[in-house]
This record gives structure tokens, sequence and C-alpha cells, in this order.
């Protein structure tokens, strides 16, 4: 049986848009079946939505989807190569039917574009649900969002029922890619080591160009070519699972058994027990191999029976983050700066928790608690950048915190220039395991 | 100069909730064994001792010769509640490369 090509065209919500064509040019040159993945929800962009859809019930979708599909929906639909992605995001119809206006637009035949649906948990039965597994924890004025992790199982059907396009909320990231694979084999939902292949694969290529050069490349050590136009990911999938990850045609950027391996450990915990809705995937025994100039093949990945929960993310009201910045350059700068810190410390301290940073000094490895920043003695150094964060659950006393860092600029210590001040809601995270029966996933086709 | 991590090994970190994991990729094959002699749990929590882990985690994935460190609650709360310029504590991997062997 020919092997299928998933690519991937973003892998996160804001990534570059012009990555997806070079990937869609470049599946379409191969032949045989193909796919386009679009990975849009981080843990946080999702209830971002969600507080959007709050506001206004047309929105709650990725806010970049029409720069994401239009300059590939006609290649994809003419060439069939379906596109997957969570850009539903806490409105996947919503997506829907501006895909189907895009086509509209673009003088295409109305494509046959899948929903899925039950990942929302935050209406009122799924809020009961919620409520039901956080026990006290759970704060009902405070409630923003929750949603389930979904798999690919509804991805591949809706894919066999003929959809060209699949609109999903929150779906597992691999699920993108293992959904379109299923589909093509066949597979059944127990086939546990294939499935825990194309999982591994689906990780490799979620996050876009991290294994194609990106968080990875190191003047000197690690080096990388032409990566300002790094070309994101392909995996050859096989039929046992296994895949060989390349990228897209005439670009620039590195699959390397190196990237390859970084990214396979990226976010994972136990290799053993790399859990998602589909399979308990075990890469422990697993083989990375450069096979030529940007083609390493990964095998070995082994498959367990897939939990019997869901993994749901809620989020709560969490109040307001904010934070500010003032710089100091010349003789004895550290100095005033660190003198700027005490005396924010002095004005706000009783009023909020306050993480300082002395960008240029100590700004990234030191603590919220400020431990590290105590020890660090004074380097003199002569361009020191003070930043100040906070988080409140009243706006005001964060606006209070973003006036007292621009009062720096008169009432502080000499030569303080280039203040920068910010704010924004804050959603604080819980986590559940959820029944599946509690979340049924399904899909349908939207009508325009 | 003391011979630091970075010279034979590379290293990514990933994030989940107030969890961060640091992978440590040895460039050679036969520099596997002395990063599994050297960098034990120990060593990692010490490195990280500002950020107070819980608990540190290291796991062998030997046909890879790498290993991967789990962290617990390094990240003050994690993505949706530090005060970290760096909330994912993308930039710990390198902290880890500077372990001296």
């Amino acid at each position: 049986m020919k092997t299928i090509s998933i690519g991937c065209g973003a892998g996160f919500s804001g990534d570059r848009t012009d990555a997806a064509l070079p990937v869609v040019k470049t599946l379409i040159e191969r032949g045989g079946a193909s796919a386009i993945i679009f990975e849009n929800l981080a843990e946080r962009t999702l209830a971002t939505h969600q507080l959007t859809k709050q506001s206004n019930p047309d929105l709650g979708y990725e806010p970049l989807l029409e720069l994401e599909i239009k300059p590939i929906l006609e290649d994809c639909l003419k060439h069939g190569v379906t596109i997957v992605g969570n850009f539903g995001a806490a409105n996947p119809k919503g997506a829907a039917k501006l895909i189907m206006q895009i086509a509209k637009d673009l003088g295409l035949p109305n494509p046959r574009i899948a929903v899925i649906e039950g990942d929302d948990l935050s209406g009122e039965r799924g809020k009961k649900i919620i409520h039901e597994h956080l026990g006290k924890e759970f704060n009902h004025e405070k409630f923003v969002c929750a949603n389930a992790y979904q798999g690919a199982l509804e991805i591949a059907q809706a894919i066999q029922a003929g959809a060209q396009i699949v609109v999903a909320g929150r779906v597992a990231d691999p699920s993108l890619t293992v959904g379109p694979v299923m589909a093509h084999y066949r597979w059944h939902s127990d086939q546990w080591d294939e499935i825990a292949g194309a999982t591994m694969a689906g990780h490799l290529l979620e996050c876009g160009a991290q294994v194609s050069g990106g968080y990875f490349a190191d003047p000197g050590k690690k080096e990388v070519s032409n990566m300002e136009d790094v070309g994101f990911p392909i995996a050859e999938v096989f039929p046992d699972g296994s895949c060989i990850i390349t990228k897209a045609n005439n670009t620039g950027g590195l699959v390397s058994a190196q990237t390859v391996k970084e990214q396979l450990l990226y976010e994972l915990h136990d290799p053993a027990a790399y859990i998602t809705p589909d399979v308990v995937a075990d890469i422990t025994m697993a083989i990375v191999e450069e096979l030529e100039k940007d083609r390493v093949r990964l095998s070995g990945v082994k498959g367990h029976p897939q939990t019997s929960t869901l993994k749901a993310n809620v989020f709560f009201d969490g109040g307001w983050f904010g934070e500010g910045e003032i710089s100091y350059a010349g003789q004895n700068a550290e100095t005033r700066a660190r003198l700027a810190m005490d005396i924010m410390q002095k004005r706000m301290g009783g009023v909020m928790q306050l993480r300082f940073d002395l960008i240029g000094v100590s700004s990234i490895l030191g603590d919220d608690k400020n431990y590290m920043l105590k020890r660090v003695a004074n380097s003199y150094s002569q361009d020191v950048r003070l930043r100040v964060a906070g988080q409140h659950q009243d706006l005001n006393e964060v606006d209070r915190l973003l006036r007292e860092l621009t009062a720096l600029w008169t009432g502080g210590p000499a030569g303080g220039g280039g203040v920068r001040v910010g704010k924004r809601r804050r959603l604080s995270t819980q986590s559940c395991l959820v029944k599946r029966a509690h979340a049924p996933a399904s899909f349908y086709f939207f009508d325009a | 100069m003391p011979r630091t991590l970075y010279e034979i090994a590379h290293a990514r970190t990933g994030d989940k909730g107030n969890i961060a994991n640091i992978s440590l990729i040895a460039y050679k094959p036969e520099d596997y064994e002395l990063l599994v002699r050297e960098i034990t749990e120990e060593r990692v929590a010490k490195q990280f001792s500002d950020r107070s882990p819980s608990k540190v985690t290291r796991y062998l994935l030997p046909k890879l010769h790498a290993m991967n460190f789990i962290l617990h609650d390094v990240l003050d709360g994690g993505v949706n509640d530090s005060l970290n310029l760096d909330m994912h504590g993308k930039s710990l991997s390198f902290h880890l490369l500077n372990l001296e062997i």
C-alpha cells in the first residue's frame, strides 16, 4: 500500500503564515495520499479564545485562520491534500463558516468540511462534570471554560466519510496526524503499535519548525542554514507506524538525528508512557537514524492500550498581571537600577508580591521570590534594564503598579529612560481526568 | 577552563503546567556512559536549587544516547501563574549545559 505523507503548516497560534505553501507544494510534487495539519492551540491559547467567544459568539476560532488557509486552499482541494486543524479553537463552527466563505471568495466549489465537537465542557452539563471531578477546588464565580482533549478516531471517521477539511477544537496535538493516517490505512483503534508510531510522528510535527532547525540552532555548535526560510516538516508514515521525517523542498533549516531527538523528548515525561487520547506510546526502544540529508527515520515505537479517561483543562479567572521596565546606562547604572528596585519594593511590595529582574545582569534563571537576584552581587554593569512584575485579583492594584513604574521617570534615580508598561488578564489552570463517556466526540458536515 | 556539558551534549526544555522537562543528548554515543555516571538527579536538583524543585526524575534512553530530566514545581506555577519573563522555562536547558564534567 502506498504511504501517506503528513505536512505541518503551523505549530502554534501566531506561527509564520507563509510556511504552509511550500509544504503543500512539496506534498503535491511527491504525489500519493497526503494531509496538512495546523496545530494552533497551546494550553493557554484556547482559554483566551473562549474569552473572545464569550464577548462575541461569532469569534473564538484561530484569529489567523484566513491567513493560514487562503494561500493553500485551492491547491489542497484540487490535489486532494486533506486539511486538518485545531484552528476551530473555541468555535469550530465559526471556523468552518469562514473557510466556506474563503472558498466562495476564491471561486472554488463548496468544500466538504467536517466539524469535530464534544471537547467543550464549558456549558452547564460540562461544568457539572468538571465540578464533580474538582470538588472543593471548583470555583463557580471564577469558572471561565473547560475543554477535554479528544483523539484521532472522529478525525479519521470524518475523512473516511469524505471530508476534505477537518475543523477541530481541543484535540490532542498528535491526533491531528494520527487521524488522516488512521483513515488512510484503515487501522482499527486497537492497533496500538501502529497508532503509537503515528502518534510520535505527530508529536514530531506538531511544533512546526521545532523539528526542522527551529529552537535548535546554536552558531558554532549546532549550525542550521537559511533559518530565515526554515522549511516546515513532513512525515512519511508507513503501514507499521514508523516514519521518515523530512521537510518542504527548497527551504532552509535542517532535519537531523539531533533535531529529531530533541523534539522527540520535547514536553515528554516518562518515555515509557506518553499518554494521548488514542494510545499510550512507549519510546524507550525507539531508534532514530539519519538516512540522508534532511531525512531521518523513527522506528521501534511501541503502543499500549489507551486509558479509560480524557484529560480536561479547566480555566478560572486569575485576576490581572502587570509588568514594566526602565533602563539605566553609564557609570553606576546597575546601582541606580537597584535603587529603583528598592523604591518599587517599598512603595508596592506591601500590595503584591513583586518579581524583579535586572536585564543584562540576572533576568531569566531567577525565581519569582527573587532568591537568586538577592544573591547576585553588583556587577557594575553600565547597561541595565529593570523589570518589575506582579499580579493581583484587583485590576485597580495592577494599574497602580503600572503608574508607580511610570513614576520612576520623574521620581526615581537619575537617568532612567524607556519606560514600558503592560497588563493582561490572568487565567489560572487546573486539569483533571474525565471518563470518556462524559465527553463523547462526534463530527458533522458543515452545511453552507 | 573547566569542561562543561555544553561541549559534549545538547538539550531542550519543554513545559507542562509547573513541570519542566529537559532532555540531554550526547553528541557522540561514546559519551553517553559519562552522562549517565555524572549527571545524576542530585546534581541536576542542585543546579536548579534556586527554583526549589520538589522532585527531579531521570529517565534513560540508551538507544538515543539521551536522558530526560523531569523537574517538578520549578516554573513558579507555570505559564499561567509565573511572573518570569521566560514563563515556559525554555532557557533552562542551557543552564543544565553549564554543569561541569
